[in-house]
């Protein structure tokens, strides 16, 4: 596997696992109006999931399509980040994720657009617009929840607490990175923990809520060398149809 | 059938008016601003360039449908749709007539400011955001506090 191929599944997986996730809350949402931003955020992500699964697969060259990529890999094929993959619990989890990571994404995609290559360029430039409005969103729900009742401020405290130490592999660079970045496709993802720290700083204080003191990563997505129990279980949710009849087309 | 003449490209303009967005068929395809570009060859063979409002927009291949369907009961067989994402769609590519459709419609229109100008129903400036997000990756949800009536706007990127 190249570099490249590598690079597009880690950015395709990610959108895929977490559009896969924010699915889940299709009609069990809270509230009407958040199932239907749920869902509009989940259509967001698969949307963007076919442009980069469709490029790796097009780079890969061996004939298997973003559907195939999608559906037909197993568990320790996915490069996602293990955050990702994690079950959505309460809403409060849920929306903390999409902060943490859409905190990420707004600067990554930023640097993307100025990629060597010309389709990661192209399709980062297009995620980004939606990027940017679920960071709105993200940010608002986090702020109003973190600073709501004495109920939802626990629960995003717990989220918080939780989801921290799963969110610096988002900025592990390794050596896939490295010849990524030398070969003019993408900067080193560390290069943007500082926006990551500020806008996380930003929206944590105004949410009352404190940013935990550890240092402790969980790591092993990114590489496929570790993944959760859990993804397994969501890709038996995922892949049940082509699975059971493969080929199946509507 | 399309014959002996060339087919020119302002008359495939024309005919892609008359094809509706799928999800608000109040306006036209080329309106909403995701006909990019239309090529004519020599051989009377054509090219459609479209681009996606949103990456995942369901829509989509119900407009390259769409647009196969009404091009070929003009006797357009060479037809030829590629999609195209980059530069990335703005709503600064919705015509002012499709504008001003939307706006008839009950749908308010996207403005930079972030929010509609005024209630589409009672033309009130008393509107409030209900949710970012709503029926469609176009639109969200804001209600007016004069007339109390929910209304959809379209998302401004």
């Amino acid at each position: 596997m190249t570099p490249l191929f590598e690079f597009l599944l880690r950015q395709g997986d990610n959108a895929l696992v977490l559009g896969h996730r924010t699915s889940e809350w299709c009609g069990v949402a809270p509230a009407l109006e958040e199932d239907i931003a749920l869902a509009n955020t989940a259509l967001d992500l698969i949307g963007q999931t076919q442009l980069w699964l469709g490029y790796a697969a097009e780079v890969e060259g061996a004939g298997r399509s973003a559907n195939d990529l999608a559906y037909l890999r197993d568990v320790y094929d996915f490069r996602n980040v293990l955050m990702l993959e994690v079950p959505n619990a309460d809403f409060g989890r849920t929306l903390m994720r999409q902060f943490l990571f859409d905190a990420f994404q707004v600067p990554w995609l930023t640097a993307l657009q100025g990629s060597d290559d010309q389709q990661v360029a192209d399709i980062a430039a297009k995620s980004l617009k939606e990027a940017q409005y679920h960071l709105d969103r993200s940010s608002e729900t986090v702020i109003m929840l973190g600073d709501g009742t004495d109920e939802s401020h626990a629960r995003m405290k717990a989220a918080l607490d939780y989801l921290f130490p799963y969110a610096g592999e988002m900025f592990a660079d390794d050596a896939i990175d490295t010849a990524i970045r030398e070969s003019g496709v993408a900067p080193l993802p560390s290069t943007v923990r500082t926006q990551w720290n500020e806008t996380l700083r930003r929206v944590m204080n105004e949410a009352y809520l404190t940013i935990p003191d550890t240092t402790f990563n969980h790591s092993g997505g990114r590489t496929g060398f570790r993944h959760t129990e859990y993804l397994g279980h969501m890709l038996a949710t995922m892949q049940t149809l082509q699975r059971s009849y493969p080929g199946a087309t509507w | 059938m399309v014959d002996l003449v060339t087919v020119s490209e302002a008359q495939i303009w024309a005919w892609l008016e008359g094809v509706p967005d799928p999800e608000i068929p109040v306006i036209s395809v080329v309106d909403l601003g995701v006909i990019r570009a239309v090529d004519v060859g020599s051989s009377d063979d054509v090219k459609i360039t479209i681009t996606p409002t949103y990456s995942g927009c369901p829509a989509m291949s119900i407009i390259a449908l769409d647009i196969r369907t009404a091009l070929a009961k003009r006797g357009i067989e060479n037809l030829t749709l590629e999609t195209k994402i980059a530069p990335p769609w703005t709503t600064d590519w919705l015509s002012a007539k499709g504008r001003a459709q939307l706006e008839d419609y009950g749908i308010a229109p996207p403005r930079a400011a972030g929010g509609p100008a005024h209630c589409p129903q009672c033309k009130s400036r008393q509107v409030e955001k209900i949710s970012r997000f709503g029926s469609t990756p176009c639109k969200a949800q804001w209600r007016c506090t004069s007339c109390l009536e929910p209304f959809d706007y379209f998302k401004c990127i």
